[in-house]
């Protein structure tokens, strides 16, 4: 009964939804004040209708309904409670209702919190955010329904892929999604102005904040999903070039700089039709990465629905918004004039620099996950394009994009001197290539990479801090430091996001440069030396857990005689999916990670053991924490506070901050 | 049946989904270091032929092992790392290279990032010149009209 009333929930959201788009974008069209107004509430009801619906799906994992049929390919009446919820959205149709929801959720918080937007622009914001709905709805409604129920219920279900129990990938696709779907936010703010033609510097201020959420929640996704393939794989590694990562990472890499030059029309009203242009390119490469995923088309590691149909609906959704989109772009972009001018070298320039890296890296991955496609179709040649390819053709631009960094974000706004904001940093140049050289000559013989990681990372950690300190005039050193508190959030937002940035490049590349594998077969009992450690293989047990049974090593870990850790690899079986997994253990510290693998028992005796030392490890992911953070900071300044409440002011007092 | 079939069906689609790498086991390791360094450089730039984007040296699949194995068979053999890696194209086609070869059609591919940027850099330095601040000189009128105020 109760999925019968989510399956009606949803049909009636699709329903709301479509009345979302027609009626405000009518309104806004005719002035009339009334259907704009009933925006608002469809909104609200919309939002509250697909979250029944995804209730009444939750339930029914939760209660183990089997007589759901995606309840019974993906769940188990034996997982424990949080990979029964997580199983709502860990397969493809659960998934599109979380994406549809969270769709609802960014259009009814532009309804509850939009009232200081103009009428018109709130108005058509809403309907584009309903019409992307209407599409996945209808896209969910007659190809991934949910709520289908299976013939024969069967006494349990199939079980949840068990890579995807984890407490990481529990949690991965929520924050992915909240970043994909945010984007359309942007998007339907880009297309409003567009049909409104008007883009001025209130519009870049009601943007940047959306964006910048979605680029939080984008950044915690990939973060959680790169340290998921950390610890769950088995060997350490967190980066693969996967097809699907790629499709998460393209859109982050146009959110990067949709956000960054989505300042320059805020500050200075200029750059506007660019950045149009990158919100709407931000929202279409998501939808191309759903296309990615749910296709099949491209296989990965990750495509958990491929079905041609579903591809095929995928295609004519992202055609219809791209193709709507970019005429309407292309028709428009011209009455979108720019009012700020800006010399060559300026701060403007500076961020122009910065999306014409960032926007080209991203198409760099795009021509790379796409080029087999293309190769095979056009040329018939079949191959593959993997890591060693993106790491050679994308690692330039993000090592030029942190090259210049440091010196563009001190640069000021309309004209600069470059030499003088060269003359700022040199001392912090100074330190970064002697500190890079020293541990060069530290660790000579090994690879070139990790001390240019080194050199690049205090670059932009040091260039960060060295930036708020310029910006804190000439007084005594106390003054200084007071007033250096008393900078706006966004400054220190930056600042803490660029360290962020430094800090992955130098993690990155540390692990990459410095990390340190052994592969052996460790008999019971005997000892082995690696990179300073000494461990022992003690025992190994079978343990049972709830929906698994384990191979349970247990490794004692001793450096200079001292127990470090004791730690517990596992090797296990989900009967119910029949799959193994791996569980390696960590032995988490600040300067290295100790990594050890189990594997299989050996004819001889023994079992097959694996331990990597990685240095620097969890400031990669402390990095990427890092960037989130800085990005809430920013957006919990108060201009974006204060601008909400001066608009509803009378308009003599909303006089120019600046 | 049905449950037969369905085992089946799992068997086949085993290697299709990620499964935890245990890759390259302890007996497959050679004695040298050196050969075993270049061993496994290259078959971290072969692909699994069976899996979705994994290097042999990455994966659990049975042929992975295989390749491995014949890599270092290879290897030991004498061969140099490009004999090697062309042993395995030979039989396996261009798709077991997760590094496309820059030759050919493949040259579009490699020099997509250079030729994107020159053009990204080409626009961007167009458009920043267009908008570069106006910085005409007075007309007479408005030297008249400076003089003027400057005179008061």
């Amino acid at each position: 009964m109760i999925v019968e009333l989510g399956h009606f929930a949803l049909i009636l959201a699709f329903a709301v939804a479509i009345l979302q788009t027609v009626v405000p974008l009518v309104g806004a069209h005719k002035g009339w004040a009334d259907w704009m107004a009933a925006a608002n509430p469809l909104a609200t009801l919309q939002f509250v209708l697909i979250a029944l619906s995804f209730g009444a799906l939750t339930y029914a994992f939760v209660t183990s309904d089997f007589s759901v049929a995606l309840v019974v390919n993906n769940s188990h009446s034996l997982k424990p409670l949080i990979y029964k919820i997580s199983g709502v959205w860990g397969n493809h149709e659960g998934s599109l209702l979380l994406w549809v929801m969270i769709l609802a959720l960014f259009g009814a918080c532009a309804a509850w919190f939009g009232g200081n937007l103009p009428a018109t622009l709130q108005a058509r914001v809403l309907s584009v955010q309903a019409s992307i709905g209407v599409a996945f709805m209808a896209f969910m409604i007659l190809t991934s329904n949910p709520f289908l129920r299976a013939a024969f219920p069967p006494f349990d279900g199939e079980d949840l892929n068990p890579l995807l129990q984890d407490p990481g990938l529990a949690f991965h696709p929520p924050f992915l999604y909240l970043g994909y779907v945010g984007l359309s936010m942007a998007f339907s703010f880009a297309v409003a102005a567009l049909i409104e033609g008007k883009v001025d510097a209130a519009w870049g201020r009601w943007v940047r904040p959306w964006t910048l959420a979605a680029w939080i929640c984008l950044t915690i996704g990939i973060g959680l999903g790169s340290w998921w393939a950390y610890y769950e794989l088995g060997w350490g590694g967190f980066w693969f070039w996967d097809p699907v990562e790629n499709a998460s990472f393209m859109p982050w890499l146009f959110a990067t700089a949709l956000l960054h030059s989505a300042i320059v029309v805020e500050k200075r009203e200029s750059l506007k039709a660019w950045t149009i242009l990158l919100a709407i390119m931000g929202f279409g490469f998501s939808l191309m990465g759903t296309f990615i995923v749910r296709s099949g088309l491209i296989t990965s590691v990750h495509a958990f629905a491929s079905d041609p149909e579903r591809g095929i609906f995928v295609l004519l959704i992202f055609a219809v918004f791209m193709g709507g989109a970019l005429t309407l772009f292309a028709l428009r972009s011209t009455a979108l004039e720019a009012k700020g001018v800006f010399g060559l070298v300026s701060r403007e320039s500076a961020l122009v620099l910065n999306n014409v890296l960032l926007a080209v890296a991203s198409f760099v991955v795009f021509v790379g996950t796409m080029w087999p496609l293309i190769s095979e179709l056009a040329f018939g040649r079949v191959l593959s394009v993997g890591a060693p390819f993106f790491n050679a053709a994308f690692t330039p631009f993000m090592v030029a994009l942190a090259v210049i960094l440091p010196v563009g974000a001190t640069l000021p706004w309309k004209r600069g001197n470059l030499g003088r904001a060269v003359r700022g940093m040199w001392g912090v140049a100074l330190l970064a290539i002697t500190l890079g050289a020293l541990t060069w000559t530290l660790h000579s013989g090994q690879s070139i990479l990790a001390p240019i990681g080194a050199m690049l990372g205090i670059w932009l950690v040091v260039g960060a801090l060295t930036d708020l300190w310029m910006r804190s005039g000439r007084q005594s050193i106390s003054a200084r430091l007071r007033r250096m508190i008393r900078l706006p959030r966004a400054d220190w937002g930056k600042a803490m996001s660029h360290s962020g940035l430094g800090v992955t490049i130098f993690a990155v590349s540390a692990v990459l440069g410095w990390a340190s594998e052994d592969i052996r077969v460790a008999q019971i009992g005997e000892s082995f030396e690696h990179n300073g450690y000494t461990l022992t293989l003690t025992d190994v047990r079978r343990v049972e857990g709830p929906n698994y049974i384990s191979s349970m090593g247990f490794v004692d870990v001793v450096q200079d005689g001292e127990l470090v850790a004791q730690l517990n690899p596992e090797k296990r079986i989900y009967p119910a999916a029949g799959m193994p997994t791996t569980e390696a253990a960590i032995d988490f510290g600040i300067w290295r990670d100790v990594y050890i693998a189990l594997g299989d028992p050996q004819d001889g005796g023994g079992w097959a053991l694996r331990t990597y030392v990685k240095p620097f490890a969890n400031w990669l992911w402390g990095g990427i924490l890092m960037m989130a953070f800085g990005g809430l900071i920013s957006l919990s300044d108060r201009r974006f506070r204060v601008a909400a409440g001066a608009r509803k002011a009378p308009p003599a007092a909303a006089a120019p901050a600046e | 049946m049905r449950a037969l079939f369905l085992v089946l069906m799992l068997a086949l689609a085993a290697p299709l989904v990620a499964t935890p790498a245990m890759a390259i086991q302890p007996d497959e390791i050679l004695d040298d270091p050196v050969l075993e360094a270049r061993a496994r450089e290259i078959t971290s730039e072969l692909r699994c032929v069976v899996c979705r984007n994994e290097s042999v040296d990455a994966s659990d699949a049975e042929i992975a092992r295989d390749i491995r194995l014949m890599v270092r068979e290879r290897l030991v053999a004498g061969d140099s790392n490009e004999e090697a890696i062309q042993f395995m194209v030979d039989r396996f086609g261009e798709y077991i290279l997760l590094n496309p070869r820059a030759t050919g059609t493949n040259l579009m591919l490699w020099l997509s990032g250079p030729f994107l940027l020159l053009a990204g850099l080409g626009i961007a330095a167009v458009a920043v010149r267009r908008r570069r601040p106006a910085s005409a000189p007075l007309s007479a009128e408005e030297e008249a009209r400076l003089q003027q105020l400057l005179d008061e």
